[in-house]
């Protein structure tokens, strides 16, 4: 593997005169000449890979990352702007195409830089990531709460800071004046004494030869004026109208439509389907893929009615002997057998648990246990694919464009350079759009006919095949001593997928044995909002919360003593305690919780007001969520992120579940896999904390924590503590009875 | 195949519109009308809503040839000019209510719905009236104060 040149390398931030500098070249393998011809339109000139301007001063920032309403083309246009002293008027931005030359090194690099929340399939660049090994690996990734914190980081702002840089170089020319009598602001560079004064957009063309500097100043955050204010997001105004195009809403001349069943079974294959119907009522073709049959006709209403018409019979597979208590049971034996054999698969260790269970005061002993989920997406998976001579066009909302037209070459064996992928705006993500099964079904179907085809899945066949969060187990055991304080904390889970460090608890317990088993499943996996921390600050600050009552402390004193040496935590704590009202009175049947995690770079603490109802029913009333993100780009974006965040855990909590029955999907659409409602969302309060942290993240951080907070708070209303989600397998009415 | 004339956003269209088939379908694909959006197609999420005079339907189970000769509009026809936007669409822009924005055409079809029914509506009104609509982003509190905000420039334009 080639080692980066020393241009291309992006080295770790140097502290000099007060300012953080990074040896980085923007381009590196000068990339610029390249991808010119790709995003700049005539008279435009390209400034570094990510920034173009045009003669009317418009700058226009190139952003590799998909839109899915997380704001991300907004922020990162800020983070470039502001370093560029940009007028924030005159900033345009277009997503990068899915092209090498736009794989995403900053997103990698921050995977290895930061280590941490490094992704498995990385793993082999660790000893450097380069950007032809980046380009190699397609890496194009929305995804791991990444995008402000890498690219807006790494390339963004540097690429910002570097442009000024030239621009001041060639103004400084031009003049023959000194570049340090120059002031760049407001996309414009002035000379005070001469009076001179130029745009960016004038001065563009001679910029864009000055040699880039390997080393551009970034600004400190007391002088940002971008960053740090609310902006209104880009996307928005197409998203009131109708107007904004999901890649659903594509239309392509001569496009027809499909739909596709796959079989309800993991596994099983068709072994057979009535092709009669092809030619009649508007159906063209009926395609069988092997695990699934496609209709292709002249509308979605008619492939499906063709579709619902046909009698298709499957081969029988092992799996549909399997239902969701098998696997349970199945996973339940592993995690004994681990315990039996010795064989642990070791998360982290630190001290000796044994001697300190033996000189316990008390033992907590507790099993958590978390369901499948699905994404549930608002707009249905759908992809359209026009497969022509030798090249292949691909319409879609994708998380990882680039790695989709890899997937997709790779299918019809063709040069990637021959596979154009044009990315739509989301209609939600959450770890779904990031896989290629779609796209790779809608290819085979496509490649069948000379024509675009959109397929389109009914929600059921979204429901029944995702790719799914994982049904997780998780069993605790603690030791206290005589004033209550954890001297053992060992935590045996099911299934680490990433990040790495989802299961570290933030309490300082001397001696700790975490460790998982790895059982069998045939359920698809998949990146799930938050993925690992989701299920893990379920288990870790529910048990936190069990040791707390044995220890007989309040739940968040508890946490705050722990953290003592954390001054992070302990503001979030402190905060959160007060912008709740945590010790204020509440009504008969009503509890306060607390949950605090750390993911993704941000800390959040959420406080859930809830009630029992008097029929059984639990009404979160309010959550009052405190997030330390560093410092928050778009802070009203960001505060949206935690609102939703919140919601979509919240919705997981309260009903979310998918259950296995003989091999297949139970549940299919929104009546059996309930999602919150208008009349069910509490009213969310979210306070931000800025500390001299890098930004963190903002799409996931929000999700983890609020199941533990909910179910805190109904341990707080009725003691009963709820040890397996969702919540609504829990029969509440018994403690409304007991009070009343 | 049988030719029906629908009228939406006061014009009218000629479809093919087979027995059964759902008033999305046609207004997506025939009208190429896209903005109104497939969601669940069992009238569980609301993503699909169309007014049919003047009243609130999920067109995923609203069969085309039922609606014809009655007055249908989109979320492309709820500004009341070309280029002024509707208070309820301007609202949902000053409070930054969309994220990924799929829902947000049958949550505002929804919600304009509501306002014309109910100028003033209460926070149980607006429970009763928006919570057929999904969003999974979970955009709600937006979504309500958008509609508080929408209302109280409604009613501030009919005292003037």
């Amino acid at each position: 593997m080639k080692k980066w040149t020393r241009r291309a390398f992006i080295g770790a931030g140097v502290l000099a005169g007060g300012a953080v500098i990074f040896g980085i070249a923007i381009r590196p393998g000068n990339r610029a000449s390249k991808v010119a011809g790709m995003v700049a339109k005539e008279g435009e000139t390209l400034i570094t890979i990510w920034i173009k301007i045009a003669p009317d001063n418009t700058i226009t920032a190139i952003i590799p990352h998909a839109e899915m309403g997380q704001g991300v083309h907004t922020a990162l246009a800020m983070m470039l702007a502001e370093e560029l002293e940009a007028d924030w008027s005159t900033i345009r931005f277009e997503e990068a195409p899915a092209a090498k030359e736009y794989a995403n090194y900053a997103v990698a690099k921050g995977f290895v830089a930061g280590n941490k929340d490094f992704p498995k399939f990385l793993d082999q660049t660790i000893e450097g990531v380069f950007l032809t090994a980046v380009k190699s690996m397609n890496f194009q990734i929305t995804g791991g709460s990444a995008s402000v914190r890498f690219t807006g980081q790494i390339a963004m702002r540097i690429a910002g800071a570097a442009a000024k840089s030239m621009l001041l170089e060639a103004a400084a020319a031009k003049w023959k004046v000194p570049v340090d009598e120059l002031l760049a602001v407001n996309s414009e560079i002035t000379h005070a004494s001469s009076g001179q004064k130029i745009t960016y957009g004038a001065l563009a063309p001679e910029a864009a030869k000055v040699k880039m500097p390997s080393h551009p100043k970034l600004k400190e955050a007391k002088d940002f004026t971008l960053i740090g204010t609310s902006k209104p997001r880009f996307d928005i105004p197409a998203k009131v109208t109708g107007e904004a195009k999901f890649a659903i809403d594509v239309n392509i001349p001569g496009m027809k439509y499909a739909t596709v069943a796959a079989s309800p079974v993991f596994g099983n294959r068709i072994k057979s389907v009535n092709t009669s119907v092809e030619g009649k009522n508007g159906v063209i073709k009926i395609v069988n893929l092997g695990n699934a049959v496609a209709v292709i006709a002249d509308g979605y209403w008619q492939a499906k009615m063709a579709l619902n018409s046909l009698n298709i019979t499957y081969e029988s597979g092992e799996n549909e002997l399997i239902s969701q208590e098998d696997i349970l049971a199945r996973y339940r034996a592993e995690m004994d057998q681990a315990l039996e054999k010795g064989e642990l698969e070791i998360h982290n260790q630190a001290g000796k648990v044994g001697p300190a269970f033996d000189q316990a005061a008390q033992i907590i002993e507790a099993e958590y246990q978390v369901p499948f989920l699905a994404h549930a997406t608002m707009e249905p998976m759908n992809c359209t694919v026009w497969v022509k001579n030798g090249e292949a066009e691909i319409w879609c909302g994708s998380q990882n464009p680039l790695g989709f037209a890899a997937a997709v070459a790779e299918e019809l064996q063709l040069d990637q350079e021959k596979v154009t992928v044009h990315n739509q705006l989301l209609g939600g993500g959450f770890g779904r759009r990031s896989e290629t099964d779609v796209v790779l079904q809608a290819t085979r179907i496509a490649k069948e006919v000379d024509f675009p085809v959109k397929l389109i899945w009914s929600r059921e066949e979204d429901t029944q095949h995702d790719v799914y969060r994982e049904a997780g187990i998780s069993r605790m055991k603690a030791a206290l001593d005589g004033s209550g304080n954890p001297i053992a904390y060992q935590n045996q889970f099911i299934f680490k997928h990433h990040p790495p460090e989802a299961a570290d608890i933030p309490y300082e317990v001397e001696n700790q044995l975490i460790h998982f088993s790895s059982p069998k499943t045939f359920v698809p996996w998949g990146n799930w909002r938050s993925v690992d921390h989701s299920t893990h600050a379920f288990y870790s600050e529910s048990f936190i919360d069990e040791l707390a009552h044995a220890a007989q402390m309040d739940p968040l004193q508890y946490r705050k003593k722990l953290t003592g040496s954390k001054p992070r935590f302990q503001k979030v704590l402190d905060t959160v305690y007060e912008k709740s009202g945590w010790d204020l009175p509440l009504p008969p049947n009503w509890g306060r919780g607390v949950a605090i995690h750390y993911s993704f770079g941000s800390l959040v603490a959420e406080v859930a007001e809830v009630e029992i109802k008097t029929n059984g029913e639990v009404k979160v009333h309010r959550v009052v969520c405190v997030a330390d993100p560093g410092i928050a780009v778009n802070p009203d974006g960001f505060v949206a992120q935690m609102e939703s965040g919140i919601i979509y855990g919240l919705a997981a909590a309260m009903s979310g579940e998918i259950t296995i029955k003989n091999g297949a999907v139970a549940q299919s659409n929104f009546h059996d896999y309930p999602v919150t409602r208008m009349n069910e969302a509490p009213k969310i309060e979210t306070y931000i904390l800025t500390s001299n942290h890098p930004p963190g993240g903002a799409g996931e951080p929000g999700t983890p924590a609020i199941a533990p907070a909910v179910t805190n708070a109904i341990f707080a209303a009725t003691s009963i503590r709820i040890r397996q989600l969702p919540i609504s397998k829990t029969d509440l009415l018994v403690s409304v009875k007991q009070t009343t | 195949m049988p030719k029906i004339t629908l009228s939406i956003n006061q014009q009218d269209y000629q479809v093919e519109a087979p027995s059964g088939m759902p008033l999305l379908w046609v207004i997506r694909e025939q009208c190429e009308l896209t903005g109104t959006k497939f969601g669940c197609g069992i009238a569980q999420c609301g993503a699909c809503t169309v007014h049919v005079d003047g009243k609130p339907v999920r067109s995923c189970i609203t069969p085309a040839a039922s609606v014809e000769g009655k007055s249908i509009t989109t979320i492309e026809g709820i500004a009341p000019k070309p280029d002024v936007l509707h208070e309820v669409q301007k609202a949902w822009i000053e409070l930054q209510t969309p994220q990924c924005g799929y829902c947000q055409s049958g949550q505002i079809m929804s919600a304009v719905a509501l306002l014309n029914e109910n100028p003033n509506p209460s926070d149980s009104d607006i429970d009763e009236a928006m919570s057929g609509n999904i969003c999974r982003c979970g955009m709600y509190g937006r979504i309500r104060a958008a509609i508080k905000q929408a209302s109280a420039a409604i009613q501030q334009k009919t005292i003037l």
